[in-house]
């Protein structure tokens, strides 16, 4: 491939439309993680296969893709022009797909069916899940292959970055500042105040600043990240270049978990095929301006998704936060002014710089035409997860409300449950119940209610989730994660999870909850990084709007969402039918009773393992 | 110590990059030997002191070689609401060993990971490449006696 100048982007935008055109349909196969597990690699070949033994391939594409945000329902298969959407895709499906593809009709068992009519529905638009969102990072997901360059240049990649070739430095930060852009990597500092602090300083001090990408991505039930990387790696890369144009670096840093190796492969693909095409190297699109991006892999470190501690880990070190001041973009990667966004952040650039400031700014909540400050422009990509009927991935505009989310786009709590908390933000964040519903999600609402934003994890809770329990799996996950440099956020991670721990063995005691709470205090005022000053922040907020669960466990030494082991037992009802299949599976043998009969549990010999509650088809598993 | 060389090499033998180093080491010998953290001293001149600080800092590091088959279990969020505690219980009745072991027969190890970014198809487990999802108590037996016949397709 020749390394090509701006104006080249144009013809080779026209010349892949044309070839694509030339093709009746294509058949965009899901390739996510999320979808290769379910087999979509093969469906993929199966496909090819079929289609060239009957001739067809020269008018029916395949097309691998990124993730589509709808894993539970994988392989996912949607067919373009028309979008139409089949779900659950099977081999044995595809001879089936293609006849009714011949003759524009569906096949109706793999369509997508609306939870409330009964219906099918064919288009992924009219699809409520997908309708109601709002894609700009994800904009291309599950529409260009990740690793064909030429298709990301056709759906207009890097006519951003020769668009900022053209201005000048202050120009563009301008640009970031006035879209009101705030980081999405969890901190939500405005990016453009970040690029203009690490612009200034490093031409006061005459030196190389640095760019780096967070992909990291360590919020536990957030894989946002994973799936911009996935779907479209060469916005990533352009919002670096862009961003790397801005400040006048030279380098760039790749930082992504090892947990998603399908994401750095895409990356690396996608990095080396713009080297090849002169889009990051030397003289970048023919102009003076040089780039290049490393990727490293994070080794399974929480702490090292906070800047400082990433900073450390890429230099070869153990990933220990910092104090801060100075920030990094004042001193970061050797000492150098260092820019660090999330893939999220990065992914939104282009789009800001081709659409303009303006346009992005009008979407969101809030003014930000003073201040980035006084708002949250844009959308936020969340993944909404647990118990909820549609789970995904899902970018809306900032300050639609969490009942719209849940319930609109997420079609609410499956199997009759009710609705008990949503927690975002990470394992900082909190969890809020029903009564907050109608809150806007931008980053001040969030915070005010005593959660965050965070990265966009948004994990919803149905009635048979204990809250106390949750609080001790974060403060367990925390104090685990802490990187012990300091002694608040280290003991005071230790104290909680003990407390917590005897509470949900029915050791609690009066005045425990006081002194978690006194606890809380000391670290958020004492600790060094944000990983102990927001450690606290789950167990405050279940106290706050969960109290009554805590006093049920203190005082009455019940769960009452049937949870911790210690307070809850397993018992047979009424609807038992004696089909025996509890007995069977109960590896400790503790079920008896004949067939047909109703059978009965030996408290003794149950461990709680759960088996008998999940293979039994009749609701007669009672926890309590 | 041949192959160690050739990935100290990969690397440019550039001690930014020691990380990375180690873990090609760690996929290599499925643990870190000490031979090889000697040669990865010699050459880069990063202090033992330091890649030891590493190995025990970072998760993906082990001193004592894992299992042919890593099994690891998620306990990222999405994965606990939907009852990956009782997963990890399974895991641990089943093959007699808690988290950080290996079985004595050196086939499973059993981690627990933070979140393996599949969150829909919560609870997610991996065992060795293979990714599953939505996996049950009762399916663990069965997973497992997969994998001991040799099938793990
Ligand atoms: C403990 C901790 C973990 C973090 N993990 C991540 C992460 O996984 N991904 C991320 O983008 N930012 C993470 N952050 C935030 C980063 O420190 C930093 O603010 C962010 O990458 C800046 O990018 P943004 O302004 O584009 O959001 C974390 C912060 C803390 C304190
Ligand atoms: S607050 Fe916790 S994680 Fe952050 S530096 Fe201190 S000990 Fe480490
Ligand atoms: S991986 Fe296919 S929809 Fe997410
Ligand atoms: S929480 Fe388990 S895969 Fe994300």
């Amino acid at each position: 491939m020749n390394r090509i100048q701006s104006g080249d982007l144009n013809n080779i935008r026209e010349k892949r439309v044309h070839e694509i055109k030339k093709f009746k349909a294509a058949l965009m196969v899901c390739a996510g993680t999320g979808c290769v597990s379910a087999g979509s690699f093969k469906l993929k070949d199966l496909l090819e296969k079929e289609l060239k033994e009957r001739n067809l391939d020269n008018e029916y594409m395949v097309v691998p893709t990124g993730c589509n945000g709808f894993c539970a329902q994988g392989p996912i298969m949607v067919i373009q022009p028309d979008g139409i959407f089949y779900q659950k895709v099977k081999p044995e499906d595809i001879p089936e797909i293609i006849n009714k593809l011949i003759e524009g009709k569906y096949v109706d068992k793999l369509l997508y069916k609306d939870i409330e009519t009964g219906n099918y529905i064919p288009k992924m638009e009219n699809i409520k899940f997908f309708g109601k969102q709002q894609l700009i990072a994800l904009r291309n997901k599950g529409i260009i292959n990740p690793e064909n360059i030429e298709d990301a240049i056709a759906r207009g990649a890097y006519n951003s970055l020769a668009k900022a070739l053209e201005m000048n430095q202050q120009d563009i930060i301008d640009e970031v500042k006035r879209s009101g852009i705030r980081g999405r990597g969890g901190g939500g500092f405005p990016t453009g105040v970040k690029w203009e602090i690490a612009f200034k300083t490093s031409q006061e001090k005459d030196v190389i600043p640095y760019i780096i990408c967070n992909a990291d991505e360590g919020d536990p039930g957030a894989f946002m990240d994973r799936s911009i990387v996935e779907a479209d790696p060469h916005t990533v890369i352009e919002g670096m270049l862009i961003g790397a144009k801005a400040i006048g670096a030279s380098e760039g840093f790749v930082y992504i978990r090892k947990e998603y190796p399908l994401a750095l492969e895409r990356l690396e693909i996608a990095i080396s095929q713009a080297e090849e095409m002169g889009l990051l190297g030397k003289n970048i699109l023919g102009s003076d301006f040089d780039f290049d991006i490393k990727t490293h892999r994070g080794a399974g470190a929480f702490v090292c998704g906070e800047e400082t501690a990433l900073i450390s880990s890429i230099q070869g070190k153990a990933g220990e936060p910092r104090q801060k001041p100075p920030v990094p973009a004042i001193s970061g990667l050797r000492g150098k002014p260092t820019i660090i966004n999330n893939v999220e952040t990065w992914a939104n650039i282009p789009v800001i710089l081709d659409k303009g400031a303006g346009w992005f700014a009008d979407i969101g909540s809030g003014d930000v035409s003073d201040s980035p400050w006084n708002g949250s422009s844009g959308t936020k990509v969340f993944s909404l997860v647990g118990n909820i009927e549609h789970t995904g991935l899902v970018e809306i505009p900032m300050g639609i409300t969490l009942h719209e989310i849940i319930y609109d786009i997420g079609g609410g709590i499956p199997n009759g449950r009710k609705f008990k908390a949503v927690q975002t933000g990470g394992p900082s964040g909190g969890c809020l119940p029903a009564s907050h519903l109608d809150l806007s999600v931008d980053f001040d609402s969030l915070t005010k209610a005593g959660s965050m934003m965070g990265s966009g994890g948004m994990i919803v809770m149905d009635d048979k989730t204990c809250m106390v329990d949750v609080a001790k799996y974060f403060i367990s996950f925390l104090k685990d994660e802490s990187c012990g440099k300091c002694t608040p956020c280290r003991e005071g991670l230790i104290a909680l999870y003990q407390i917590l721990d005897r509470i949900t063995k029915g050791e609690g005691k009066n005045g425990d909850i006081e002194l978690m709470e006194e606890i809380s205090q000391t670290m958020s005022l004492a600790s060094l990084c944000a990983l102990g000053q927001t450690a606290a922040n789950p167990v405050l907020s279940t106290i706050k709007y969960f109290r009554d669960e805590y006093e049920a466990h203190i005082k009455d030494k019940k769960c009452p969402a049937g949870v911790c082991k210690e307070l809850i037992s397993y018992s047979v009802n009424d609807n038992c039918t004696g089909c025996t299949i509890c007995s069977k599976k109960c590896p400790v043998n503790a079920i008896s009773g004949k067939v047909k009969e109703k059978h009965i549990i030996d408290p003794e010999l149950c461990i709680k393992c759960n088996v008998c509650y999940e293979v039994c088809k009749f609701d007669a598993i009672e926890v309590r | 110590m041949e192959k160690v060389n050739q990935i100290i090499q990969k690397w440019n033998t550039d001690p930014d990059f020691v990380i990375e180093m180690m873990q090609d080491i760690q996929d290599e010998f499925r643990c870190i030997p000490r031979e090889a953290l000697e040669e990865v001293t010699l050459k880069t001149k990063v202090p033992l002191a330091r890649l030891y600080h590493i190995v025990t800092f970072y998760k993906s590091f082990s001193l004592t070689p894992r299992g042919k088959y890593e099994i690891q279990v998620c306990i990222g969020t999405a994965c606990h609401v939907k009852g990956a505690p009782l997963i990890l219980d399974s895991f641990t009745r089943e093959l007699a060993i808690q988290i950080g072991e290996t079985t004595s027969d050196g086939l499973f190890s059993l981690e627990g990971v933070r979140c393996l970014g599949c969150c829909s198809l919560a609870p997610v487990i991996t065992i060795g490449d293979n990714l599953y999802g939505d996996v049950k108590v009762a399916d663990v037996p069965k997973l497992l006696a997969k994998y001991k016949e040799g099938n793990n397709e």
